[in-house]
């Protein structure tokens, strides 16, 4: 049986992590540290995990430490959000390059410049081509859930996994999280079997060792079919998972898609408010859905494809930039698009950054301007 | 430089993870040497000073104490840094061009 609980977004996240009873958890234990890791220290010091918690100094040090503690062979998380993650940046590489099945929370907040604490996607876009798989969260349930199969996931793949939730909106914001039993969510999550853990004596590897025009690219190059993999293993977890849960685990999820004219993309958070204007404008008759992606790295090109194929407008929304180049979700759906051979009239539209709200006025507003087509080229949300 | 074939990236343990200790050993770096410590034996008194003082352990001995004798330099790994040379008290290793060696 369930417990229903109030948490917000980052305690529903500590509470998997609490159940998980990782090994190790890393983490730098002030900003842009995230309550995450805060409640996740209170389980610690109150004895009701057996992690070691490590305290570093940075949190280029703590994935340093998680990349160490999850080599020598013991289950390893972290959380954490924004500057955090950018100083991580260069270790991020190391734990997927050495395949270490490392799984972090990250609450997704701006990057400075100018100064900004707030909610935006910044940070995990920046990293997506890290070699990390990344699964996205629309609230605190999402985010509990995803961090138990991301445990599975990167456990049986080897690589390591980020679990994102938007920062305040989600990570901040209480709601009623489904905890399942823990007994029952420990058996799914099960014991590691570590790949070859350095204090392993009897069976001695070296860990990062220096490869150079040699050896360097076949190693990258056999990152390419763990991704594959983890595709497929993802589903396969799901659905263990969902005998636990009742939920379904897709790359995505279709909201009132299937005869839609007009469709929005849009991950995180801002997918929740676009389900309830989806919900007033089809009481109106108007024929409008979402696709919500929550499989961004191995990205599902050919689903994606199939799903939106017969949409004769969308609009993608993104919470971050690539200046100068399409916005991260924009360019992948663009390319499902094409792919899917797709004639829809496809539209980016930025939203949200450093925190800035988007409302449900926002939404229809497109939404009537994606059915009246009406849009033209790239467009701002809510910027003056 | 080992002549070994080099593998595909499907026969290579994940992550450039070694799984062979001690392979270091297979990867001959005497190959990055310009200079080369020649040996003058009649000069050397097998003092035992040079052998632990190279910093790539290339020069190997004999026997016990007192008896130790230093033998060649293994130019599978000797750099040519000029450690040895520079300890000799007996000036019994003398730097030369690897140049005037290669055949
Ligand atoms: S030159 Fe340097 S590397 Fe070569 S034997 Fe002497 S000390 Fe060792
Ligand atoms: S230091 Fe000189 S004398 Fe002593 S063992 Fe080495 S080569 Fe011989």
């Amino acid at each position: 049986m369930a417990k229903i609980k109030a948490l917000t977004g980052a305690e529903a996240s500590a509470e998997a992590m609490r159940q998980i009873n990782p090994d190790v958890c890393a983490a730098f234990p002030i900003t842009p540290q995230t309550p995450v890791m805060q409640k996740f220290a209170e389980f610690v010091a109150d004895g009701i995990v057996k992690s070691e918690f490590i305290c570093v100094e940075s949190e280029h040090s703590a994935m340093s430490a998680c990349v160490g503690s999850s080599a020598a062979g013991a289950r390893t998380m972290t959380a954490t959000s924004s500057a955090g993650l950018a100083l991580m940046w260069e270790i991020l590489g190391i734990a997927s390059g050495l395949r270490l099945p490392i799984v972090m929370t990250i609450v997704n907040r701006a990057l400075s410049a100018p100064i900004n604490i707030h909610c935006d996607h910044s940070d995990s876009m920046g990293a997506r081509d890290q070699g990390w798989v990344q699964i996205y969260s629309e609230n605190a349930q999402e985010s509990y859930e995803n961090t138990l199969l991301a445990v599975r996931l990167a456990e049986k793949v080897l690589l390591p996994v980020m679990v994102c939730q938007d920062g305040f909106i989600t990570s901040h914001g209480v709601e009623n999280v489904a905890v399942y039993d823990d007994n029952k969510v420990k058996s799914f999550v099960g014991e590691l079997k570590p790949y070859k853990p350095l204090l392993n004596v009897d069976d001695p590897v070296t860990y990062g060792p220096l490869q150079l025009t040699d050896y360097y690219f076949e190693t990258k190059r056999q990152q390419e079919p763990a991704m594959e993999e983890a595709k497929k293993a993802y589903q396969a977890i799901g659905k263990e998972l969902k005998k636990i849960t009742g939920n379904d685990y897709g790359y995505f999820e279709e909201y009132q898609l299937k005869d839609a004219k007009a469709a929005i993309v849009v991950l995180n958070s801002t997918a929740g408010t676009t389900k309830a204007v989806i919900d007033k404008l089809r009481q109106k008759g108007k024929k409008v859905g979402l696709l919500k992606i929550k499989l961004f790295r191995p990205f599902p090109y050919e689903e994606v494809g199939r799903a939106l194929k017969n949409i004769s407008s969308i609009a993608v929304l993104d919470r971050s930039e690539s200046f100068g180049a399409n916005a991260p979700v924009f360019g992948e759906i663009k390319n499902a698009l094409y792919d899917a051979k797709s004639k829809a009239k496809l539209h980016s539209c930025i939203f949200g950054l450093g925190g800035r709200n988007i409302y449900e006025k926002d939404i229809e507003d497109l939404f009537s301007k994606l059915l009246t087509n009406k849009l033209k080229g790239k467009e701002y949300i809510g910027v003056r | 430089m080992s002549k070994e074939k080099l593998k595909g990236y499907k026969e290579i343990p994940i992550g450039g993870l070694i799984t062979e200790p001690g392979s270091a050993k297979k990867f001959k770096t005497g190959d990055w040497r310009s200079f080369r410590p020649v040996w003058l034996q009649d000069k050397c008194t097998h003092c035992m000073i040079c052998p632990p003082s190279c910093p790539d352990d290339c020069i190997p001995t004999e026997g016990n104490l007192p008896n130790i004798k230093r033998k060649e330099t293994d130019f599978d790994y000797c750099k040519g840094c000029g450690i040895c040379a520079q300890v000799c008290p007996f000036k019994a290793i003398e730097m030369k061009e690897e140049s005037g060696f290669i055949k």
